[in-house]
C-alpha cells in the first residue's frame, strides 16, 4: 500500500504534467485565468486521465503490443504503431461518454465545464498519459494510479497558478509582460519550486 | 479567390506578427520539452511543419465532404495518420533523434497548433493557401523552438548541434555549464523573455489590463 501511495505522489509531483514535462500547457495557460475554470478544468482531466490510461492499458496489452495475438497463432504480429490511433480513439470516445454522462445526470457541472470538455480530447496531457504508460511498461494497477495521480498533479499545479494570476491582475506589469509573458515566468518559478519534489524522490 | 490570395502575407505572417507560439499560445507543449539541444528542436521543427502541410492540403481537399458534427475525429485521425508515418521515419532513420524525443512526437497528434490551424483556416480555404498558411505556421513555431533550443543549448553545454562553441572551463577555456538552462524552469523563462521581447516591439500584441489602477495625484509636499 505504502508503494502505491508513494507512487501516486511520483505521478503527481515529481512527474508534474505541466510543470516538468511541459503537457496540456495550451489549456494550463488559457484557462488559468480564474480559479473556478481552473478547479473544473483539473476535475475533468482527473477523471479523463483516471479512466483512459487503464482502459488504453488493457488495449494496448491485449491488442497491439508485440506478441498479443500469440493465442491466435500470432506471435510476430507487431501492432504497436497502431497505438497512437487507437489512444486517440479511446479518449475521443472516453470524452464523449463522459459529457453525456455529465449532460444527463449532473447538467449543472456540465454546464459549468462548457466548452472544455470535448477539448480534452486535443489536450496532449491526457494523450501523453498513455503514451508514457507504453513507454515505461506499467502494469495495469500502476497505469490507474499513474492516470489518477497526474490528473491530481494537473489540477494542484492549475488551480495554483490562477490563484497567483488573479493576485497578479492587480500589478503594474511592463506593458509587454502582461498577461501570456507573466504567466509563462510564473509556470517557471512554480516550475522551479516542483523541481525539490524531483530531489526528495532522488534523496529515498 | 484563390489566384488573388497574397501568398506572401500568408506565408510571412504566421513567423512574427501572428506567431502561433507567441500570440496564440498554440503548440507550447512540445516548444518547450524538446529544446534542450538544437538538434531535437530541429528535428520536432521539420517534422511539426511537413505534419501540418500536409494535413492542411488533405483536410482542405475533403474540406466539403467531412460531415460537421465529425470533423474532429476525421481531422485526428488524419493527423494520427500522418504522425505515425513520421515516427516511423524518424525511428528507422534517426533512431537517436527519435529516443531523445520521446512521446514528443507523438504528442505531435494533439498539438493545439495543428488542430488550430486546420479548423481556423483548411476548413474554409483551398488547398494551396491552406497549405502556404500551415507552412508558414510552422516556419512561425519552428524559429521559437530554434531561437530557444539555441539558447539552451549554448548556455546548458556550450555547445551548438554537438559542436563546442564555448571553451569549457574544466578542459582549459573559461565556460562554465549553466546546467539550470537545461531544466524545466529555463525553458518557461525563455519563452516568456521572447514573449516580452515581440511585445516590446510589435506592441499592438499587448494585452490590456485587468484592472486600471486609479489616478492618484502626486502627495502634495
Amino acid at each position: 500500500m505504502n508503494d502505491a501511495w508513494s507512487f501516486f505522489l511520483f505521478a503527481a509531483f515529481v512527474d508534474n504534467m505541466p510543470l516538468t514535462l511541459f503537457l496540456g500547457l495550451c489549456t494550463f495557460l488559457a484557462l488559468s485565468r480564474r480559479t473556478e475554470s481552473a478547479i473544473g478544468l483539473g476535475i475533468a482531466m482527473t477523471g479523463v486521465l483516471g479512466v483512459t490510461v487503464p482502459l488504453n492499458h488493457l488495449i494496448y496489452n491485449g491488442l497491439l503490443a508485440p506478441g498479443a495475438w500469440g493465442w491466435a497463432g500470432q506471435p510476430d504480429l507487431d501492432l504497436s504503431y497502431l497505438a497512437l490511433i487507437a489512444f486517440i480513439g479511446v479518449i475521443a470516445a472516453t470524452v464523449q461518454l463522459l459529457e453525456m454522462l455529465l449532460d444527463r445526470f449532473f447538467p449543472a457541472i456540465h454546464a459549468a465545464f462548457g466548452v472544455f470538455l470535448p477539448l480534452l480530447t486535443v489536450q496532449c496531457a491526457i494523450l501523453a498519459g498513455s503514451l508514457f504508460m507504453v513507454e515505461r511498461n506499467y502494469t495495469l494497477g500502476e497505469s490507474a494510479i499513474f492516470g489518477v495521480g497526474s490528473g491530481v498533479g494537473f489540477a494542484v499545479a492549475v488551480v495554483m497558478l490562477s490563484a497567483i494570476r488573479a493576485r497578479l491582475s492587480y500589478a503594474d506589469l511592463p506593458a509587454g509582460l502582461r498577461g501570456l509573458g507573466i504567466a509563462f515566468i510564473l509556470t517557471g518559478l512554480m516550475s522551479l519550486g516542483f523541481a525539490s519534489f524531483a530531489q526528495m524522490a532522488a534523496a529515498q | 479567390m484563390a489566384a488573388r490570395t497574397p501568398f506572401w502575407t500568408t506565408l510571412t505572417d504566421p513567423l512574427i506578427r501572428q506567431n502561433p507560439v507567441t500570440l496564440q499560445i498554440l503548440g507550447i507543449c512540445s516548444a518547450l520539452a524538446v529544446t534542450t539541444s538544437l538538434a531535437t528542436a530541429l528535428t520536432m521543427s521539420v517534422s511539426l511543419t511537413v505534419v501540418l502541410t500536409l494535413a492542411a492540403g488533405i483536410i482542405s481537399v475533403i474540406r466539403r465532404h467531412i460531415p460537421d458534427t465529425i470533423r474532429l475525429i476525421v481531422q485526428i485521425v488524419i493527423v494520427a495518420s500522418l504522425v505515425i508515418v513520421i515516427d516511423q521515419i524518424l525511428q528507422a532513420y534517426f533512431s537517436e533523434i527519435s529516443r531523445a524525443l520521446s512521446v514528443y512526437v507523438g504528442l505531435i497528434t494533439t498539438n493545439c497548433l495543428v488542430l488550430g490551424r486546420t479548423e481556423a483556416y483548411a476548413r474554409y480555404h483551398a488547398p494551396l493557401p491552406s497549405m502556404v498558411d500551415a507552412f508558414g505556421n510552422g516556419l512561425g513555431y519552428s524559429l521559437v523552438l530554434i531561437v530557444i533550443g539555441a539558447i539552451r543549448e549554448l548556455f546548458g553545454w556550450g555547445q551548438l548541434m554537438g559542436i563546442q562553441v564555448l571553451p569549457l572551463a574544466d578542459e582549459g577555456g573559461w565556460f562554465t555549464p549553466l546546467s539550470l538552462m537545461l531544466l524545466a524552469p529555463s525553458a518557461f523563462f525563455l519563452l516568456g523573455g521572447v514573449v516580452w521581447a515581440v511585445r516590446s516591439v510589435q506592441t499592438e500584441q499587448v494585452e490590456p489590463p485587468d484592472h486600471t489602477p486609479p489616478s492618484r495625484p502626486e502627495p502634495a509636499e
